[in-house]
């Protein structure tokens, strides 16, 4: 097809799909409107299992078996990328350089990093509690390592990131996550039920019952898989050379 | 005026959508395709967010307020957005992963040029 049909063709399919679009959401409820029946039910079963932050209880107490679903998908791709971004056989590791940083960005990049790093940690502990949780936290966690790339060179970060580490941790954690939904089968009937912990006190680190542990699993398998990612693209971008030189 | 603004963030969605469609198909640059689906993506997550809204309402956290005194957005569609965010990086990365092994095999991203079968 050339460029020209297929570009006609889009623009018949975008007009058909766009004027449908229109049509569905002239009948949707109106924006910003007062009748919410889930999201009522949500902050009413989170509060009568005392988590403060009501998306965490959505996704890892009332959606918990969705999440299980999502870290597989982000276990799975992982493992894709993994695989697609090897070493071949046509290709050789280069040491990288050391390359000149400018003494404000290093500066700056070492004073940062453990900020940013706490502020990551802090965002998973308090998942269950304000805004953030497992997800957020853990990127923001695994970025901060990052910073020292900027600052220092590749070789100071791979000292600090064993990636064959990281790699059993997002293992580990996912395994957690599994292991803690296996005990609700055994605490009561149903996996990943949030009946084997007690709920504790309302907006304190304990409150939620198995929501601050789902919640510290998905913070180290996001944290650890973003490393992985990053290492591998770091890899083909700064190490792995082809034949012909790049 | 307010009949308007009722649907507007809808439309702004389905708007996203279509623009990130629009790059899908005229892309010559296979990154930029993929930067091309992750706005796609976005359309959705504004969607989502615009069903989710309420009229003077706050976030879903009570940790600073108490439970009953303000109204609060629809917390079932923000963790539907979380997931929609995860699942968006995700696929992104392995798409990024695949282009790096299509330019080293066939030493180009434009999608045009890569009409041959290699073994």
């Amino acid at each position: 097809m050339t460029r020209r049909a297929r570009l006609w063709l889009l623009l018949a399919g975008g007009a058909g799909l766009a004027v449908l679009f229109a049509a569905a959401c002239l009948k949707l409820p109106a924006f910003g409107g007062d009748r919410h029946p889930y999201g009522d039910r949500a902050v009413r079963a989170s509060l009568a299992r005392h988590t403060a932050n009501t998306v965490s209880s959505v996704n890892f107490d009332q959606r918990a078996f969705d999440t299980l679903g999502e870290m597989t998908i982000l276990f799975a791709a992982v493992l894709g990328c993994v695989v697609l971004l090897r070493q071949t056989r046509d290709e050789h590791r280069a040491a990288p350089e050391p390359a000149e940083v400018a003494l404000p960005v290093r500066r700056y990049a070492l004073i940062v990093l453990p900020v940013a790093l706490v502020s990551g940690l802090y965002v998973v502990a308090h998942g269950q509690l304000s805004p953030g949780g497992g997800f957020q936290g853990g990127v923001v966690a695994a970025t901060a390592l990052h910073l020292l790339y900027l600052g220092a060179d590749y070789r100071a970060l791979e000292r600090v990131r064993p990636v064959g580490r990281y790699e059993v941790g997002d293992a580990l954690a996912a395994s957690a996550y599994l292991v803690t939904g296996l005990a609700g089968l055994i605490g009561s009937a149903a996996f990943l039920a949030n009946t084997i912990l007690p709920y504790g006190t309302f907006n304190t680190l304990s409150s939620g019952g198995t929501v601050p542990l789902l919640n510290a699993a998905i913070g180290m398998e996001v944290a650890c898989a973003v490393v992985v990612l990053l290492a591998r693209f770091l890899d083909q971008a700064v190490e792995i050379e082809g034949e012909g030189g790049s | 005026m307010s009949a308007v603004l009722d649907v507007l963030p809808y439309l702004v969605a389905g708007w996203v959508f279509l623009v990130g469609c629009y790059g899908l198909a005229t892309s010559r640059n296979l990154i930029h395709a993929v930067g091309c689906l992750s706005v796609c993506q976005a359309g959705t997550y504004v969607l989502l967010l615009a069903v989710g809204y309420r009229d003077k309402a706050t976030a879903p956290v009570y940790s600073d307020i108490k439970p009953g005194s303000r109204p609060v957005v629809d917390p079932v569609v923000q963790a539907l957005t979380l997931t929609d965010v995860v699942v968006g990086a995700t696929v992104t990365a392995l798409l990024l992963a695949l282009v790096v092994q299509i330019s080293k095999r066939h030493d180009t991203v434009d999608p045009d040029e890569l009409s041959e079968l290699r073994g």
